[in-house]
């Protein structure tokens, strides 16, 4: 793509306090945002998700590295001149404004002529489907309603950028799901520019059109779900997104020598090069593990549990030497996989679906 | 299992009788004033029958009028000065960055309520007396002066305590939606901190309307106070009409001390 990014972020790294107290919350982060794209950040408590947002709308100034904003460095601009907007995962609504009060305070604060704040207002309180609270306050609206002014709080005055902290971490599951689609529907109508963080994997999968994994203050990987999930760079984002087998063991001229002593064909973009004889970890999802009887072709190995999900069951089997690989299954219509403890299996790694990672 | 007995003041022998008692020595002089304001009688202790008579002298009574202009005065303005000021002090202790000292500051303000009253009007008398001397004036200017700086820790403690449950949240809201810091201020800040704002007012008005201590040091002739023209009317000769005075103050302290607690109450 050879549009401008909406934001970038050049090594932008961020310690809170100082002296023996300080904390580096944000390791000099490097990132592009394509306009109109839906962006994620994901990844566990702590990792620096809310601090790079911060970053990005202003609360916060960047202990090295700059912000761009549209291409324009916006590093010394406080909040008020950047063309971005904020839905707080507290909401943060003014509880003395009416939901229409707090749709308009935006358009309001930007001196727009009152009939333009009126128009705009309705057609946000219509886009969030709450024309009928208009003349409310927050506090007589329930979580969801009150989320949903946030929103419309927030794109009233047509950001360039819409940054989004755990915009839903707060609703029931329903709800969720509702507004996640109602999310991105808003999303590809206005062509404004999400960054949206979560901590909830299946959420980033989703709605996103490129996800950026994040652990202790750096990203780890950024690209499209489905690069995320198949082609992890590493253990922490294989761990980190869905559920992934690991096995120790070595390269070798054929393939992977396991602990176990099996060899295991690899793909040629899964050996990605790597020498023979360094130490490294196979990764393969669950799903992607074939199951047969004792004896065929493959890894031999016995069945240790197996534990029913409803569509899924998942069966948990050990090799030679005791690691464990977990292989999930549709649930057959009976329910019954028909696989009991210590039953002999055999166990087939698909080349396709095998990933290295180094140790 | 037996279950564990909870200490209660309220089981103790003699709660009862110690509470009637309490509330007895609170309130009962003050019901003997309240009454006897309306009382028709010359006397203070014997009763002659309902009247109006006291409140009819006393609002007639010109040092009783002039009195009670210059006291609605001084706490007007001194309730309105110490108000800017905590609000300022306030803002300064609760919002923004902890800044060394702070602690101090907190302390240096509410100093007033902890030194002894009469050791300020003593220090204020002497200082004002030089001034007087030094500048010639000797008008309201040192009273409401005087009040406005015991008013402050009374202003200021309803006004920190509504900031300190304000959500900062809100302000970040407020810049992330393009307001400058002054309209964040004018916008979302000053409405939200308002009814601390108008109930520290009102406990600094109350305070000063009811100041003897500093107001005797500190006031030149002729510049009594309600308070301290009935003090100097009880030295002479006990009338029904400090009863009246006393009734009327009374109901606008009930008045403004309701409206505070409700204020400060204030959710939204
Ligand atoms: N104001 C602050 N002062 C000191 N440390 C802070 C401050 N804000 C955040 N931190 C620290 O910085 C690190 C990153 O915090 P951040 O809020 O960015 O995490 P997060 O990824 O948003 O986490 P969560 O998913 O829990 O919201 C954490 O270790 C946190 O304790
Ligand atoms: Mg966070």
């Amino acid at each position: 793509m050879q549009r401008q990014a909406a934001v970038e972020a050049r090594g932008a790294r961020k310690v809170y306090g100082s002296g023996p107290a300080a904390v580096a919350a944000l390791e000099r982060v490097s990132l592009e945002i394509a306009e109109g794209e839906f962006f994620t950040l994901l990844g566990p408590s702590g990792c620096g998700k809310t601090t790079l947002l911060r970053l990005i709308a202003g609360f916060e100034t960047p202990t090295e590295g700059q912000i761009l904003i549209g291409g324009a460095d916006v590093t010394a601009d406080p909040p008020n001149r950047r063309p971005v907007n904020t839905v707080f995962q507290s909401y943060a609504l003014f509880p003395h404004l009416t939901v229409a009060e707090n749709v308009g305070f935006g358009l309001d604060m930007l001196d727009k002529p009152k009939a333009e704040v009126r128009a705009t207002v309705a057609e946000m309180l219509a886009l969030v489907k709450l024309e009928a609270m208009a003349s409310r306050r927050p506090t007589q609206l329930s979580g969801g309603q009150q989320q949903r002014v946030a929103l419309a709080r927030a794109l009233a005055p047509r950001p360039k950028l819409l940054l989004l902290d755990e915009p839903l971490s707060a609703l029931d599951l329903k709800l969720r799901k509702e507004m996640q689609s109602e999310l991105k529907r808003l999303q590809r109508e206005t062509g404004i520019t999400f960054v949206f963080v979560t901590h909830d994997q299946e959420e980033a999968l989703t709605m996103s059109d490129r996800v950026a994994v994040m652990s202790g203050g750096s990203i780890q990987q950024v690209g499209a779900p489905r690069e995320i999930y198949n082609r992890p760079v590493n253990r922490f984002v294989a761990d980190f997104i869905g559920e992934t087998n690991f096995l120790q063991g070595a390269l070798e001229e054929g393939g992977f020598r396991l602990a176990s002593g099996a060899l295991v064909t690899l793909s040629d973009d899964a050996r990605g090069g790597r020498p023979s004889g360094a130490a490294a970890t196979l990764a393969i999802r669950p799903e992607q593990v074939r199951l047969g009887a004792g004896g065929e072709a493959g890894l031999p190995a016995t069945v240790s549990e197996t534990v029913y999900f409803g569509t899924d069951t998942h069966v948990h089997a050990r090799l030679a030497d005791g690691a464990e690989v977990v292989v999930r299954l549709q649930s057959p219509p009976s329910g019954e996989i028909g696989l009991s403890p210590g039953a002999a299996v055999t166990l087939r790694l698909p080349a396709e679906a095998v990933q290295v990672l180094d140790d | 299992m037996a279950e564990a007995r909870r200490f209660s003041v309220s089981a103790m022998p003699g709660f009862r009788a110690i509470t009637l008692a309490a509330f007895a020595m609170l309130y009962a002089p003050i019901v003997i004033i309240v009454v006897y304001s309306f009382n028709a009688a010359e006397s203070i202790s014997v009763w002659g029958g309902l009247s109006l008579e006291w409140y009819g002298r006393a609002w007639e009574n010109e040092q009783v009028q002039e009195a009670t202009v210059r006291s609605l005065l001084v706490a007007s303005l001194a309730a309105a000065i110490s108000t800017v000021v905590a609000t300022a002090a306030a803002l300064g202790t609760t919002h923004g960055a902890p800044f060394p000292g702070r602690t101090f500051i907190y302390a240096a303000i509410n100093q007033p309520l902890m030194a002894p009253e009469i050791v300020t009007a003593v220090a204020l008398l002497i200082v004002f007396a030089s001034v007087k001397v030094a500048t010639g004036y000797t008008g309201l200017g040192y009273l409401i002066l005087a009040h406005s700086a015991f008013c402050v820790p009374f202003a200021y403690l309803p006004i920190r305590a509504r900031l300190e449950g304000m959500d900062l949240s809100l302000e970040t809201a407020a810049a992330d939606l393009y307001a400058t810091r002054w309209r964040t201020f004018r916008r979302v800040t000053l409405p939200l901190m308002a009814p601390g704002v108008a109930a520290g007012a009102m406990l600094a008005f109350v305070v000063s309307l009811d100041d003897v201590i500093i107001t005797e040091f500190v006031k030149s002739a002729g510049q009594d106070t309600l308070p301290t023209y009935m003090l100097g009317q009880l030295r002479r000769a006990v009338t029904p009409e400090v009863n009246a005075i006393s009734t009327a103050l009374l109901g606008l302290t009930v008045i403004l001390l309701t409206a505070f607690f409700l204020l400060s109450r204030k959710r939204d």
